[in-house]
């Protein structure tokens, strides 16, 4: 695999002045470059497969290199989310919604990493993306208030006939796979990633293909945000290659395809073996425009409970 | 035994002893019903003329013709969707909300007007008992009706933040023979008063109270094209559901086809609802009222003849009582009275169809040969129509093929658990998640149990209960979207 070394990093401090006896050490400091690997189970292996994938910016300068995720590495990832799932779907509405503001405050204070990484990604000025990453904290802030209000929305009392009790109410579906939006990393990421989680579903996530490190570095921001490990996988790499293991997965309850483009067919089709969950890509999204229920409701059930009444 | 009054029903041991219940015969009068010889398709407000191809619907019980029913071909169905189209665009959609919403009371009405003979109608196609479509698929098909009506001018209040909800447009229904018209009312009421036309598919087997629904809709004076029936078997559905003017599609049936159905809307722009398949666990804790547990049992599996998706198909009873509630479970089972769908004492009717009715004796084969031991009380079956004795089969495990499939017929699966835990984990233990029953007289196990099982439809110290206000549907294979409540009319709207 090719060095990083090459990578273009900001002139920040100017090279100290030569001291006056020779010879002159050299005294540039050599930076060090994050590696960016998956996340996955709470953890941030590379991928099984050893693979790896440069990535550039928009205008074709070398970045970084990204793990190539195989289509193991999405099977242990539904795995880790299936096994993240019920203790979060049991911890307290309003724990997940701490847990999501928390997000938002771990991604305040990366504020500068993404910004960069938002201009490399999409070729954009700096305030165009600082507005970016503002829309995209602001994300988590508003689906943190979403957690402990969902099931009274949502849910509520059916005044049958007879002597029952009777009250239905929303459930998380279980484990979503999430096909990134390609050309929105950071907040088209968020947008669809925390309505999954807020609904306590746990994820897999496929990041945009082009521009997958904005998605790691918000991987760091959930790591340390008292996220439970497993609750968000994210996977870099092929979606055409990830997508289909996901879509077809027995254990994977529903599907994302904000992110598909023109294999959204084909996966809808897979997806119809286990009558998984699909949410069809929008065409033309709006990630800016306040979302509402709508990416929530497509991944709750509804669980009605008859309970007879008696002396 | 021997002045036992009537051939259709069963004499068991019990009933022969010492202070023994005997049963005169208490037939219904079929002289309500009217039926043609033949029917064609309901669309744009009259009925066709017959079809060249066509279906026989017969009687279960007897196998005794009832009527000859029409075969839609593709043109048929060119026709139907083209009038669901033109009333949408030109007569319902511009009906005003509360004029549709009383279209659907006047509907509500004339069902209870004629529920006398839809229930004997209803018994004659499909089998059931007339206790219970006298009792629950009638008065709740109207129930569903006059639920609705009154949401039609209400649709800001369905979703929240969607203030101004629109109607898909033509909604593709195909319908199951175990309900036939509840199963029609639940789709139909909610995409009229939603604002959507319908063009209906019902089942093969259980056509006929669907075209006299279809009288319904001409004496209710239902516009010309709102509501559109055509009839047909397996083929007809597929090509209803992927007819490409069509905007909604609405299944109840087989997990088989609704995998079929979701293949074929993909990549397309319409919307689904597949209400499919189950093995309901129907959990028995050691602390329950067995008494009532065991009725719950009885009506979890038995009702119906157990041609219910939701059904309790799987008895999960807690090893300390298993013995217990096998034995009262027996000496109960052992009561129930199978025979003439029409008379008014019989519990259990016929099965529906010969198919049906091959594919549950293959079930109890499998059950048999891999091990289990099959039990039936005494019961002789009439010579004629399509029977099978209520069964339980005990010695099963959840590899078991009984454990796992769904049967669609009077055979029970018993397994045992000894802790909640373990009962929890055996009920999930499955691809479907469609309904669960948990009886127990302690307070906190209730939702303990109930929020740890992944299925739709939980009902606690009873079973298969419904009504028009709760929202059914499944988890997992067993389907999505609801119907019924609320939720039921969300399928039918776009925000």
């Amino acid at each position: 695999m090719a060095d990083t070394a090459t990578a273009p990093e900001p002139a920040s401090t100017a090279p100290a002045p030569a001291p006056a006896t020779a010879p002159a050490p050299v005294s540039r400091r050599l930076p060090v470059h994050k590696t960016y690997k998956l996340y996955l189970g709470g953890a941030f292996p590379r991928s099984e497969s050893g693979r790896s994938i440069p990535v550039t910016s928009s205008d074709g300068a070398h970045l970084a290199n990204a793990a190539l995720a195989s289509r193991k590495d999405a099977r242990d990832a539904v795995v880790a989310a299936r096994s993240a799932f019920g203790p979060w779907a049991a911890r307290s509405a309003q724990l997940r919604g701490q847990i999501l503001y928390r997000i938002a405050e771990m991604m305040e204070g990366r504020r500068a990493h993404f910004v960069q990484e938002t201009v490399d990604a999409q070729g954009i000025d700096e305030a165009p993306a600082q507005d970016l990453v503002s829309a995209a904290i602001d994300r988590w802030v508003y689906y943190a208030g979403w957690t402990d209000k969902i099931a009274q929305v949502l849910g509520g009392g059916n005044p049958v006939s007879g002597p029952y009790e009777n009250n239905s109410s929303p459930e998380p579906t279980g484990v979503v796979a999430v096909l990134a939006p390609q050309d929105s990393p950071l907040l088209g990421l968020v947008s669809v990633l925390a309505p999954v989680i807020a609904a306590g579903n746990t994820a897999v996530v496929v990041a945009s293909e082009r521009a997958p490190l904005p998605a790691v570095t918000l991987a760091e921001a959930l790591a340390t945000s008292d996220l439970p490990g497993g609750v968000v996988n994210i996977l870099t790499g092929r979606t055409a290659e990830l997508a289909p293991t996901l879509a077809a997965h027995a254990d994977v309850n529903a599907l994302d395809l904000a992110g598909a483009g023109d294999l959204a067919t084909q996966l809808e089709t897979a997806a119809a073996a286990t009558l998984t969950r699909v949410l069809r890509p929008e065409p033309f999204p709006d990630w800016h425009a306040l979302p509402g229920l709508a990416r929530i409701t497509p991944f709750l059930e509804t669980k009605t409970v008859w309970q007879t009444v008696g002396r | 035994m021997s002045d036992r009054p009537t051939p259709h029903t069963v004499s068991t041991p019990q009933e022969s002893g010492p202070g023994a219940l005997l049963y005169a015969p208490a037939p219904e009068s079929r002289a309500v019903v009217s039926l043609r010889a033949a029917y064609g398709h309901f669309i744009d407000g009259e009925f066709t003329e017959p079809g060249e191809k066509t279906l026989v619907s017969v009687n279960p019980a007897d196998e005794e013709k009832l009527a000859e029913v029409s075969v839609a071909t593709e043109a048929d169905l060119d026709r139907a969707v083209a009038a669901a189209r033109r009333a949408y665009d030109g007569v319902w959609s511009r009906t005003s909300p509360s004029e549709r919403g009383k279209y659907l009371y006047r509907i509500s009405r004339i069902i209870q007007d004629r529920a006398r003979e839809l229930a004997v109608l209803e018994s004659l196609d499909n089998g059931k008992p007339i206790k219970e479509t006298r009792d629950v698929d009638i008065p709740l098909a109207a129930a569903h009706f006059f639920y609705y009506a009154g949401w039609a001018d209400k649709l800001p209040f369905v979703s929240p933040g969607v203030p101004a909800p629109r109607p898909l447009g033509v909604a593709a229904q195909v319908i199951p023979w175990n309900f036939p018209l509840l199963m029609l009312a639940w789709k139909i009421a909610p995409a009229l008063a939603a604002g959507n036309t319908v063009v209906l598919k019902p089942a093969e087997t259980t056509p006929l109270t669907a075209l006299a629904f279809a009288e319904i809709c001409q004496e209710a004076e239902l516009p010309p094209g709102v509501v559109n029936i055509v009839t047909g078997a397996g083929a007809t559905g597929r090509a209803l559901v992927a007819h490409p003017g069509v905007d909604k599609v609405a299944f109840t049936g087989s997990t088989e086809v609704g995998r079929e159905i979701a293949r074929t809307l993909a990549g397309t722009p319409k919307r689904a609802t597949l209400e499919l398949g189950g093995k309901g666990a129907n959990i028995v804790y050691s602390d329950a009222a067995i008494d009532q547990a065991v009725e719950g049992i009885v009506t979890g599996i038995f009702f119906n003849q157990g041609h219910v998706c939701c059904a309790g198909s799987r008895l999960l009873v807690q090893e300390s009582v298993a013995e217990e509630v096998m034995h009262r479970l027996k000496e109960r089972v052992a009561r129930l009275r199978l025979g003439d769908p029409l008379d008014k004492n019989t519990d259990i009717g016929a099965i529906n169809s010969a198919a049906q009715l091959a594919r549950i004796q293959d079930l109890a084969e499998a059950g048999r040969d891999e091990g289990g031991e099959q039990w039936s009380p005494p019961c002789e079956l009439p010579s004629r129509g399509y029977w099978f004795a209520p069964t339980v089969f005990t010695g099963i495990t959840q590899a078991h093929r009984i454990a796992r499939e769904e049967i669609f017929g009077p055979v029970l699966s018993v397994l045992t658990f000894r802790t909640p835990e373990e009962a929890v984990e055996k009920a999930n233990n499955t691809p479907y998640g469609l309904s669960a029953g948990i009886w127990t007289e302690k307070a906190g196990r209730i939702p303990w149990t109930a929020n740890r099982l992944r299925a739709g439809v939980i009902w606690s110290n009873t079973f298969n209960k419904f009504d028009p206000t709760s929202p059914f549907g499944g988890y997992r294979e067993s389907g999505y979207g609801r119907e019924g409540g609320r939720h039921g009319l969300e399928a039918y709207l776009n925000g």
